[in-house]
């Protein structure tokens, strides 16, 4: 069985140096998947990896696996912008993101790794009246939810954030701005690894390298999985498949209302300190902060059609891009160093499915779009809790599919990141 | 010889000459000392002499036309240039982050994930030193005076390297007469022939080429790096330019056919204190030195795995003044021309041997060889001391593949060199020369003609037998690849660097292997390698290989991580090109544009339109302008601008059908000539849009929207007519900017439109509300409407663009004395609030259905269908308790609330309970209080009661009321 | 930024085109008799298919047309274009090779088969 994982801390650190870190253990085991687990979580990005660690922690249930394609943090859990806040419009939504962002308050003490959340605010720049007024909207709403949010003025913004061009005199001037002073950035891959670790510990099977050829459904039950590396029993199934949740939904017939959507992301070269903060402008679509390692971390918007190919066209970055220059306009002569894609589930509202399904035992998280990252342990600590109750919490019971059919949605258009 | 250039590094002058790069130059001054990696800080030279390269990198001039990051190897010097180290404190040569190598045992790869968690508050402490520590360069701080544009260009074939394969097919199609491109990275064409002595071909083919170049579709651009492949053949080169504004260019480039012919990149090899400055790839270091004197260069040592490092061993052989100490070669042996041509020069060369170890801080002064055992796993013997300045270290070479794995390409991965090499194409393309796994210069010359014979063929042409050219074969010998060079030291106390500039060790991925980070994804995310501004162009096939072997998993089961794009940084700017500034976005103006601008007016933007605010008088702010003009609409005439509004001309024999499905009120008995407000909804049920539409003609209605959504409108409207009903006879022609409108409000507007138009009877008998007549002002055919979005009077007339401004000025020049104001959009917004009309996108937010504003009346009970129609009776659509459009009355009639306000019944401790939000809110100074519109949950019902806004200051008491604030039986529609 | 062969004006980038989601939803001719599960149904559900999909595309920076797209959504490839209100093609593309409907080229997902030869 495994064991409990040596603490991580500068002692160890330094203990181990003078044995050359060759001391040091695997963070989690590379198990062969067993028979029969009480629960099965397909896909090992920061979503599953959570949903298993607080199925483990907060419900018990320990004899359950992560079954991972890849490798764990391989989806958009290592491909995002890692921009974290619960700045939401509406009740439901800023609940769930406000929950989450409580976890990341205490994350890399809880987890004993430490996923660098950096809490350097959040600013949401408006640049026409209509901005201005919804993202008023947002702020009055924010304050009365209890959830941490200012408004600035042009100069306040150009105070928080002195790199930001503020003329009056550009396309869309920068008229103002709300702040989230809680929000910010975290290590994506660490995020993984950390909760991967946890989970491990308390006797999780995190299985790598193990693709779903379809699920084994029996009289309206679920009774478990086809995998590449043969068949395991469960009578308890959590799809978390960013990317590819329609495919595994296909497999069972389920239909779900999603796009799955080409996403681009860059970073600059490293330089030192020069942006303190996150700026997201959702109307000419900037949004950028700075790594610890000093690169640019830079966010494009969604390609408008379908693609799994993770590669999206390049005219969207070259938006992107156009937009970092209008609005800080010294970033000219930085250079684009790496570039990637990833694949988002669009939903209608913009808002995620964490939802039973009519098959028993069925479960999906999904449909997160642009921002699933921030929401991390949140969706992990509401989809555990709905797994194994069979019944949603309370958090997220506006969250279930049912509401494409009610009409009861949770329109976040104008909150998410990127104009979908 | 060339022009002297001086330039300045770290403050000191130095020269150099023309065609000199900043690093050559500083070799010929005997600078190695040119960086300090990231996290160790350690002294660091250049190891390569292109754009390879992990460590040379400086930061190039000051003030506004810096630039961080950039490659000494890349950069030809000029006049003046200015360039600094980077990343060190409070010198290269004395750089206290230093001391951070001392204790580099306590910091392994990933150390922050186990540390800086305690106390726990104190992350951000730890992360503003961690921060000023990392990055390298200094972002600029100040605009950039440069300019940058982007190029379309569309050929048959691209040809992508200008090395001696790219420059063979180059030349085997400039006379096909097919349009072709060449691009070479760096400013001069021959790539790595330009080092040769023996093969003097490539001069003759650039010369031919050159010739060539501009002429019969042919284009030869240089000092261009091709950096990113994209689908169907779309690639994109950077080109920069010295010395001119424009600074870079961007090609975009779609070919028919690509030839990649992008060369390859020298490996090194992975041993204990491999980074020394002096340490430098082997054919970089012969680059160097066919190029310039390297000033106090006069031991070589020569590391190799293979037989072309022996070619920089013979070139230092004819270099008088240096002497070359010894090869020094893993391998047991080697037959190779070039191993047996040193040795015939009386070189030294130690087989089965290899450098274990370096000597010298700031500029390596020795090496440690030992011999290895038979399996290259142990140094065994006596390690021996050889003295030298410069060690040049081959580790076999790596195929240049990154455009082919962009382009989809599938690798496979070649045992014989450890090399993956193309496989499959994906795209119409092919690779030849070194990048295709050619490394030799006879079997490049025939592979690149057999293949372009067969492309030619591709075009229906045929190759030109005369051009063949040969060479003599060189006999290479085996390469022997070896990942980890032994150490007689613990492993865990090597320094063997695998990416330099992030210094990433072997040892640390080792650990990372240990701690279960076992993908190649994970590796390289754990220990960063490959993640450096050379993205492991040098580093990441050995940190594969190390992998490999202390994992026993075999490479090519291990894979690649991915070739991402760019393949070296291109710059922010030159990608944003010209769309910066005046020219982000369009910027769409009325015809009365000019006039509103010279009048003062203030502007809004609405999508892209630029829009008439308000217009301030003398040192009124906006409250007093727009009061001023909501009253002199409401007592005189007020006069707007409404061009920007969306116009569709919908014409068919089903129009009316047509507008029966697209809006939810009825339209099949809409007389000609008569008006009618239309809501239009989403198959959701929420409202979309809005807006009046004219019976023009028994089949031809013009229909208007709101300004912002005027083009998705018509685009929706096109999607109904096309793909879901293409049984009906319409057409639909946006006619936005064909007609200006000019809105005429007030009790005088009929008075005014007599003057302008005095033969026509404007009585409201014949003129009656929501109708339209075309009537001729001046000889112009103008529409005009009697719609109203003020509750005035209104006249709102459409007249052909070209006369819209000779009318707006006609109207004041008439109206002076009916106190004619021109009124802009805030005042429109507070004329209307008053009349409790909603906006699109300001009442509603995609949420909201007509039931919910209150609108029932303009749901059609009658129609069997129309879009949106069944989403409204789903189970949350007909609750009873959904958000309401209503009115709300602060207590205090000068408190304005602000918009975007929340609304609660009661005031508690947070977190509160809203039931709604304050949608619109102004001053309204006919009714010399503030009003505002909100939707509230059951508002409807709700009227008269007192609810908050809670400000962060204070609560505000509201009452709820009708929406209708003036004039709720329309009187002054007709006065 | 693939090409696509608009049947009106011929081969222009994506970028000029919107791309209308799934092909052969056909809005229902009996929405009252629908339910709200229905409804939903054809409003919101869709297969969004890693492989072969059928989708409709405007040329909305061009003619302003509409058509058929038969498009490989794992490698982007189109394979047939045709009009509004045509059945359906039968096409191959690129078989897929791994459960998730990766192919064995083509998929931007992987950059390299590691197959010796």
């Amino acid at each position: 069985m495994h064991k409990k994982p040596k603490k991580y801390s500068i002692f160890s650190l330094i203990k181990n140096a003078f044995s050359y870190h060759e001391n040091w253990q695997p963070v989690w085991r590379s198990p062969e998947p067993k028979n029969n687990y009480d629960a099965i979580i397909i896909g090992g990005g920061g979503h599953g990896l959570t949903t298993a660690y607080y199925l483990a922690k907060n419900h018990g249930l320990t004899n359950i696996a992560v079954i991972e394609k890849g490798w764990i943090g391989g989806g958009n859990t290592g491909r995002n912008t890692t921009i974290i806040r619960s700045n939401y419009l509406w009740d439901q939504s800023a609940a769930l993101y406000e929950h989450a962002l409580k976890l990341w308050e205490g994350m890399s003490q809880e987890l004993n790794y430490n996923v660098m959340f950096s809490q350097r605010g959040v600013m949401n720049v408006a640049h026409t009246l209509h901005d201005v007024r919804e993202l008023k909207r947002r702020w009055h709403a924010n304050r009365l939810n209890d959830i941490d949010c200012e408004w600035l003025n042009t100069k306040e913004v150009k105070e928080f954030c002195p790199i930001i061009n503020i003329s009056p005199n550009i396309r869309y001037p920068v008229m103002g701005a709300t702040l989230q002073r809680r929000g910010g950035t975290a290590r994506h891959d660490a995020v993984a690894w950390g909760y991967a670790r946890g989970a491990d510990a308390m006797g999780v099977d995190i299985i790598q390298n193990c693709e779903v050829t379809s699920l084994n459904v029996n009289n309206g039950q679920v009774i478990g999985i086809e995998t590449t590396r043969g068949s395991i029993k469960s009578k308890k199934i959590g799809v978390v498949a960013a990317g590819h949740s329609s495919v595994i939904a296909n497999m069972v017939g389920i239909r779900l209302p999603l796009e799955s959507r080409p996403l681009q992301a860059l970073v600059s070269e490293p330089v030192k300190p020069v942006i303190d903060t996150v700026v997201m402008s959702n109307t000419i679509h900037a949004y950028v902060s700075q790594s610890d390692k000093g690169e640019l971390v830079i966010g494009a918007g969604t390609d408008g059609y379908t693609s799994y190919t993770q590669r999206g066209g390049f005219n969207i970055v070259e938006d992107t891009i156009t937009a970092v220059v209008e609005l800080f306009p010294l970033f000219s002569r930085m250079k684009m160093l790496r570039h990637w894609g990833g694949i988002v589930d669009i939903c209608p509202d913009a808002s995620p499915i964490i939802s039973k399904t009519h098959i028993n035992g069925l479960y999906f998280n999904c449909g997160w779009g642009t921002g699933g990252f921030k929401a991390t342990p949140g969706s992990g600590w509401v989809f555990a809790h709905t797994i194994a109750n069979d019944e949603p919490h309370k958090l997220n019971v506006p969250f279930t599919i049912n509401r494409f059919s009610s009409g009861e949605l949770v329109d976040e258009h104008g909150a998410a990141a990127v104009a979908h | 010889m060339n022009k002297k250039i001086s330039f300045t590094f770290d403050g000191k002058k130095y020269s150099g000459f023309e065609g000199d790069t900043l690093a050559s130059a500083l070799i010929r001054n005997g600078v190695f000392l040119v960086g300090r990696s990231f996290k160790y800080h350690r002294p660091r030279g250049m190891i390569s002499a292109g754009s390879e390269e992990p460590n040379a990198i400086i930061q190039l001039e000051s003030g506004e036309i810096t630039e961080p990051n950039v490659r000494a190897t890349e950069i030809k010097i000029y006049e003046g240039l200015n360039a600094t180290s980077q990343n060190n404190w409070p010198s290269l040569n004395f750089d206290l982050g230093s001391v951070n190598d001392l204790f580099s045992r306590f910091f392994p790869s990933g150390f922050y994930y186990k540390t800086f968690m305690w106390p726990p508050k104190y992350w951000e402490k730890y992360e503003y030193l961690i921060r000023q520590a990392a990055g390298l360069g200094r972002s600029p701080t100040k605009d950039d005076p440069h300019q940058y544009e982007h190029f379309h260009y569309h050929c048959d074939i691209l040809v992508v390297g200008g090395g001696i394969s790219g420059l063979y097919a180059a030349k085997l199609l400039a006379k096909a007469n097919l349009k072709v491109l060449i691009i070479e990275q760096h400013p001069e064409l021959g790539g790595q022939c330009l080092n040769t002595d023996s093969f003097k071909t490539h001069e003759v083919l650039i010369k031919e080429l050159e010739e060539q170049n501009n002429k019969d579709n042919f284009k030869i651009i240089k000092n261009s790096t091709v950096f990113a492949y994209m689908h169907s053949n779309y690639l994109l080169a950077c080109q920069k330019i010295n010395n001119a504004k424009i600074r870079q260019i961007i090609w975009k480039i779609r070919a028919t056919k690509v030839v990649l012919a992008t060369g390859s990149i020298e490996r090194f090899l992975t041993f204990d204190n491999n980074d020394r400055p002096g340490i430098m790839l082997a054919n970089s270091a012969r680059k160097y030195q066919n190029h310039c004197s390297a000033k106090d260069i006069k031991k070589i040592v020569i590391f190799t795995n293979n037989d072309t490092a022996y070619q920089t061993a013979i070139d230092f052989f004819y270099k008088q003044e240096v002497e070359v100490q010894a090869v020094i070669d893993v391998r047991k042996n080697s037959n190779g021309d070039l191993a047996k041509k040193a040795e015939k020069l009386g070189i030294k060369i130690f087989f089965n041997h290899a450098v274990i170890d370096t000597k010298g801080r700031k500029k390596i002064n020795s090496v440690i060889i030992s011999e290895l055992d038979e399996s290259l796993d142990k140094a065994i013997g006596r390690s021996k001391k050889l003295s030298c300045d410069l060690l040049c270290v081959s580790g076999g070479w790596t195929p240049t593949v990154h455009l082919f794995s962009q382009s989809k390409g599938i690798l496979f991965y070649r045992e014989s060199d450890a090399t993956f090499i193309p496989d499959k194409s994906f795209q119409n393309e092919i690779s030849i020369g070194a990048c295709n796994g050619t490394f030799e210069l006879d079997e490049i010359l025939k592979e690149t003609y057999s293949k372009i014979s067969g492309l030619l063929t591709e075009f229906g042409k045929k190759i030109d037998v005369k051009s063949r050219i040969n060479s003599e074969k060189i006999f290479y010998d085996k390469l022997k690849h070896l990942w980890i060079v032994p150490s007689n030291k613990h492993f865990g106390r090597t320094k063997m660097f695998v990416d330099f500039q992030n210094d990433v060790t072997a040892k640390d991925i080792k650990l990372a292997l240990r701690e279960g980070y076992r993908s190649i994804e994970h590796i390289k995310r754990y220990t960063t390698t490959g993640m450096a501004t050379d993205q492991g162009k040098i580093g990441n096939i050995n940190a594969l290989g190390i992998i490999s072997d202390l994992s026993g998993v075999p490479i090519h089961k291990l894979g690649t991580t991915t070739f991402r794009l760019p393949y070296t940084p291109v710059t922010f700017g030159a990608m944003a090109g010209r769309h910066i500034k005046e020219f982000f976005d369009v910027e769409r103006t009325t015809p009365m544009h000019q006039w509103h601008v010279d009048c003062g007016a203030k502007f809004e933007d609405v999508g892209q339109w630029k829009r008439a605010w308000y217009y301030p008088i003398e040192n009124e702010g906006i409250l007093q302008a727009v009061n001023r003009e909501v009253k002199a609409t409401r007592e005189g005439i007020g006069i707007l601008d409404a061009s920007t509004l969306g116009k569709i001309d919908v014409k068919g024999r089903d129009a009316s059908e047509f507008l029966n499905r697209v809006y939810t009120n009825a339209w099949s008995k809409l007389d000609i000539g008569k008006c009618r407000y239309g809501l239009m909804l989403g198959d959701d049920g929420m409202v979309i849009d809005d807006g009046v539409t004219s019976r023009l003609g028994e089949n031809h209605y013009v229909m208007t929207t709101t300004t912002g959504n005027a083009a998705s409108v018509m685009s929706k409207l096109e999607d109904w007519l096309q793909t879901e009903w293409p049984e009906l006879k319409v057409y639909l022609t946006s006619v936005t900017e064909q007609f200006a409108t000019i809105s005429i409000n007030g009790p005088y507007a009929p008075k005014l439109m007599n003057k302008l138009c005095p033969n026509h009877d404007f009585s409201k008998d014949n003129f009656p509300h929501m109708s339209f007549q075309n009537i001729g002002i001046d000889d112009v055919h103008c529409r005009v409407m009697r719609i109203s979005f003020t509750g005035e009077m209104c006249y709102e007339i459409n007249v052909p663009s070209s006369y819209g401004k000779a009318l707006w000025e006609k109207c004041f020049d008439l109206g002076n004395e009916y106190n004619i104001t021109p009124y802009g959009t805030e005042a429109m917004h507070v004329l209307r609030a008053e009349k409790g009309f909603i906006i699109v996108g300001q009442e509603t937010d995609g949420s909201v259905t007509p039931i919910d504003l209150d609108m029932s009346w303009i749901v059609s009970k009658k129609k069997y269908d129309f879009i949106g129609k069944r989403a409204l009776y789903r189970s949350d659509t007909i609750r009873e308790d959904r958000k309401q459009l209503v009115g709300i009355l602060t207590k205090d009639p000068n408190e304005i609330l602000e918009e975007g306000s929340q609304l609660v019944e009661k005031i508690t401790p947070v977190p509160m309970e809203m039931v709604g939000h304050v949608t619109s809110s102004y001053y309204s100074p006919n009714l010399g209080r503030s009003i505002a519109l909100a939707l509230v949950k059951e508002g409807i019902k709700k009227k008269g009661l007192k609810i908050y806004a809670p400000m962060p200051n204070k609560a505000i008491e509201v009452e709820i009321t009708n929406p209708v604030f003036i004039d709720p039986s329309n009187e002054r529609l007709s006065a | 930024m693939f090409l696509i062969k608009c049947p009106y004006c011929g081969e222009r980038d994506q970028s000029e085109f919107n791309c209308g989601g799934e092909a052969h939803i056909v809005r229902p001719k009996n929405p009252p008799d629908l339910t709200d599960d229905q409804w939903a149904d054809y409003l919101f559900m869709r297969k969004n298919i890693k492989g072969i999909q059928f989708e409709r595309w405007n040329h909305s920076n061009g003619c302003r047309r509409w058509f058929n797209v038969t498009r490989n959504t794992a490698t982007d490839e189109i394979l047939k274009i045709y009009n509004m209100g045509e059945q359906p093609p039968i096409v191959t593309g690129i078989a897929p090779k791994t459960p998730s409907g990766e192919t064995s080229i083509g998929s931007g997902n992987i950059s390299t088969s590691y197959t010796k030869k």
